[in-house]
């Protein structure tokens, strides 16, 4: 199978590159693309891309192949490859560092600045703070983020204002606490994201939805965010 | 030599898994200078695959649950040889410590009274053994290790931590009055050595499942602290007691929890027989692990496996329905279609045991210093810190028992933090390193770097494996195991000789593997001699040739010594403070 992969080393390379390698895949198997990654290291070592779990849960190896953003550890050929070419990128967006490898610190920064963390001004019980079920149902679909970033380098909005939209990653945790019966910093949390860029860039593309490994559906929690700033403005 | 930039700190904690995050917060809520130091994003460590959760009596599916009661358990599942002062400790503090989780934001699943939502898992009892079965497990869905781990950043972050992020330490820093004085460690972005200074160096680099071929273990699990603590000389213990999970997807190797069969899931074998009432009549599919593992083992090697070649077995959940499978195990359910293709509320998902945990590592005692022995007496290694799977405190003994993994790491990593904290707080001064300390540790890497002959890490790696794989697995026997040995001789010298094909500094995750390679070697050879020398059988080290456990000559830790690689023997604590002694019994489930 051919396989195109993105090539650059800052101390050798003056721009970036496709490299096209031919690898040999035994019949009938339908590899993940992260072990193509694997037998291509294997044969080039200075190949590189970061990996740990290999299973979908740790969001490392979050890269674009053949244009769609997605865990290589998880993503069988079948699913990608098209007329026989496996085409592997880095992420979009984020400056490259080597190879598949990005500089993801823009991600994290926003990631952070939501404060992701449960804030509770009353004193904490001596056992656990009670929650209903339901209650805790509200947080599924929010807290099991992998911070792959797959969706926040997938939206164009974030493409075009990294620094100023906090993209969908880090809205959907933003709304993780919001929806936390045991977090009590709503207003502050609401007043620190009411402004023209950092809730209200996102334009409803979904393509964040679209992508998510996790299957999760930040623009829905974009729209509860929303929903919330305006009532809070009204 | 060009001298090294020099960071300092007042500790430094090497991993950011569950145990660094939890002793980095500890020092750190203190206002400690603290680093944490990962060669991953935090997020990205192998506790974030825990699934079933942290067993621990919160007494919430039972009122009268008692931490005695779970201490009872975790002695009995460790065979006898888990430290009983340590266990006293972990299971008494644990409540705490999972209160502490909850306040910081962990999304625990709950009960309809609001509480902490608890499962059964293997090896549980109420009454010391005598009231059936009990469900201890604190459970975030089948997402607890990753939900615990999250919330740990998440609190370093309020706390503001300083993390060093994709940094991967090579060795440790020690002086000439054998102080550890801290760690020289390569920040991967730029491939810069420095040295980074500390008045105390935790190591919390977890396990090293990837000296085995077949592993639930993230790609990063690679022994990178024992392999540190070993290459300066320190002693491991109980190095041959290595954890098979009992159900490992078949071909892929990912795990699945324990928690299924906590939810009613049973194994068969290709008759459909549910052959664990055969071994285990009462607790059935929820004995030790090490009973499950052996008993599937033996299934497949009587013929009795399922699938083309008989070898594995097959894990039923499809009568459980298709709401509480999909409800309570939306993470199972997601790696069975991805690894198995198969829906489990539907089919039943093909298991093999599967490397897991390492229940040995360095010795500490319960605020987490390390130890290790001169003429037989137990000395304290100044500087030195362990937590985590790395450690080996020893709570686990010959046999973890689910869902004590994560109980282990949040107390052990919180007991070294306060332990530290208030050795910082009577005032440590720095110990000074020479150049010459510094030089001695930056070697490994100057050696590799200078190598141009010889193999590469792929090769050699793989070989390492399938040698762990065929002579140090389930069931073990001295005569391959002398051979296994015979090959792991030879494999010295090649390992020592790598050669990387790529010598460029920016994020070069050649030189890394390679360094990883040396560690797991460190690993699997302590393994090696350990399990060929304990000549009996104990929880998960199953011998053919010495089929019972003798507790006359083996009721003991067992000590690896690297510079002379041979074994002696340290005592077991069975001295527990509040409670009597559980002295050891025929272990049955």
């Amino acid at each position: 199978m051919l396989v195109s992969v993105y090539r650059y080393n800052p101390e050798t390379d003056r721009e970036p590159y496709m490299q096209d390698v031919e690898v040999a895949i035994s019949e009938g198997k339908d590899l993940m693309v992260l072990d193509v990654l694997n037998l291509m290291k294997e044969k080039d070592q200075s190949l590189s891309y970061r990996r740990s779990c290999r299973e979908g849960v740790c969001g490392s190896d979050g890269v674009n192949m053949n244009g769609k953003n997605g865990l290589a550890c998880i993503t069988p050929l079948s699913e990608v490859v098209t007329n026989g070419k496996l085409v592997v990128r880095p992420l979009p967006g984020l400056p490259v560092i080597r190879d598949l490898v990005v500089d993801m610190g823009v991600f994290y920064k926003q990631y952070q600045r939501i404060k992701p963390y449960l804030q509770n001004s009353s004193p904490a019980a001596s056992q656990e703070r009670l929650q209903s079920p339901e209650d805790r149902a509200k947080l599924d679909g929010l807290y099991e983020c992998i911070l792959c970033a797959c969706c926040s380098t997938s939206c164009p909005s974030f493409w075009w204002n990294p620094n100023k939209f906090v993209g969908p990653s880090g809205l959907l945790q933003a709304y993780r606490f919001l929806a936390d019966s045991r977090d009590d910093a709503t207003e502050e949390r609401l007043a620190d994201l009411d402004d023209p860029f950092s809730v209200f860039r996102c334009r409803g593309i979904m393509n964040c939805v679209s992508v998510c490994p996790k299957g999760l559906n930040p623009t829905k929690a974009i729209g509860h965010i929303r929903d919330m700033l305006l009532s809070r403005a009204t | 030599m060009t001298k090294l930039r020099k960071l300092s700190f007042d500790a430094i904690v090497i991993g950011g898994g569950g145990a660094g995050m939890r002793a980095s917060l500890q020092m750190a809520q203190s206002g400690f200078k603290t680093a944490c130091i990962s060669k991953v994003f935090p997020t990205r460590s192998h506790t974030v695959s825990a699934q079933g959760g942290i067993t621990c009596a919160i007494a919430s599916a039972d009122p009268d649950d008692d931490w005695r009661w779970h201490m009872y358990d975790t002695v009995k599942g460790s065979d006898y040889i888990g430290d009983q002062d340590a266990i006293e400790y972990m299971c008494s503090v644990g409540p705490e410590a999972v209160f502490e989780l909850e306040h910081m934001g962990l999304p625990f699943s709950r009960f309809e009274n609001g509480r902490i939502y608890q499962r059964p898992f293997g090896g549980q009892s109420k009454d010391y053994g005598k009231g059936g079965q009990a469900a201890r497990t604190c459970a975030a869905a089948d997402r607890t290790g990753h939900a615990l781990l999250h919330t740990l950043y998440q609190a370093n972050l309020k706390n503001e931590t300083t993390f060093l992020n994709e940094w991967f330490a090579v060795d440790l820093v020690r002086n000439k009055e054998g102080q550890v004085v801290g760690v020289v460690a390569i920040e991967i972005e730029t491939g810069e050595v420095v040295f980074i200074e500390s008045k105390a160096t935790v190591l919390a680099t977890g396990g090293a499942g990837r000296i085995y071929a077949s592993t639930t273990n993230a790609h990063i699990n690679t022994g990178d602290g024992i392999g540190m603590a070993l290459r300066a000389g320190y002693a491991m213990q109980d190095m041959e007691m290595w954890q098979f999970h009992p159900t490992g997807i078949y071909g892929a190797g990912t795990l699945v929890t324990e928690g299924c069969r906590g939810e009613g899931g049973y194994l068969i074998n290709k008759d459909g027989e549910r052959f664990m009432e055969r071994y285990a009549p009462n607790a059935k599919d929820l004995a030790g692990r090490d009973v499950v593992a052996r008993s599937m083992m033996t299934e497949i090697l009587e013929g009795r496996g399922c699938g083309e070649n008989g070898d594995h077995v097959h894990l039923k959940l499809d009568h459980l329905g298709k709401e509480i499978v999909h409800s309570r195990l939306p993470g199972i359910t997601e790696l069975s279609k991805t690894f198995a293709h198969v829906d489990p509320a539907v089919t039943p998902i093909p298991v093999v045991p599967t490397c897991h945990y390492m229940m040995g590592g360095i010795p500490t005692n319960v605020n987490g210093q390390a130890i290790t022995q001169t003429d037989g007496k137990d000395t304290i290694i100044p500087g030195l810190y362990a937590c985590g799977e790395a450690a080996c405190v020893s709570v686990h003994g010959a046999n973890r028992l689910g869902g004590n993994s994560l109980l282990d790491l949040v107390v052990f990593g919180r007991a070294a933090g306060i332990f530290i904290e208030e050795q910082l707080q009577q005032g440590i001064e720095y110990a000074i390193a020479s150049s010459d300390d510094i030089d001695l540790a930056v070697g490994r890497l100057r050696a590799l770097d200078a190598n141009d002959k010889g193999e590469n890490t792929a090769t050699l790696k793989r070989e390492l494996q399938s040698c762990m794989q065929n002579y140090f697995g389930v069931f073990r026997d001295g005569e391959y195991m002398k051979k296994g040995r015979e090959e792991l001789n030879a494999l010295r010298e090649r390992i020592a000789g790598i050669v990387i094909g790529d010598k460029s500094k920016a994020f070069n995750t050649a030189r890394l593997e390679a360094l990883e390679l040396q560690n797991l070697f460190e690993v699997a050879e302590a393994t090696a001699i350990a399990a060929d020398e304990r000549t009996e059988s104990r929880g998960a080290h199953s011998r053919r040739d010495y089929p019972e456990r003798d507790d006359k000559n083996w009721l003991c830790h067992s000590l690896y010594h690297p510079e002379l690689k041979n074994l002696t023997k340290r005592e077991v604590n069975f001295s527990p403070k509040t409670v009597e002694t559980f002295e050891p019994k025929v272990r049955t489930y």
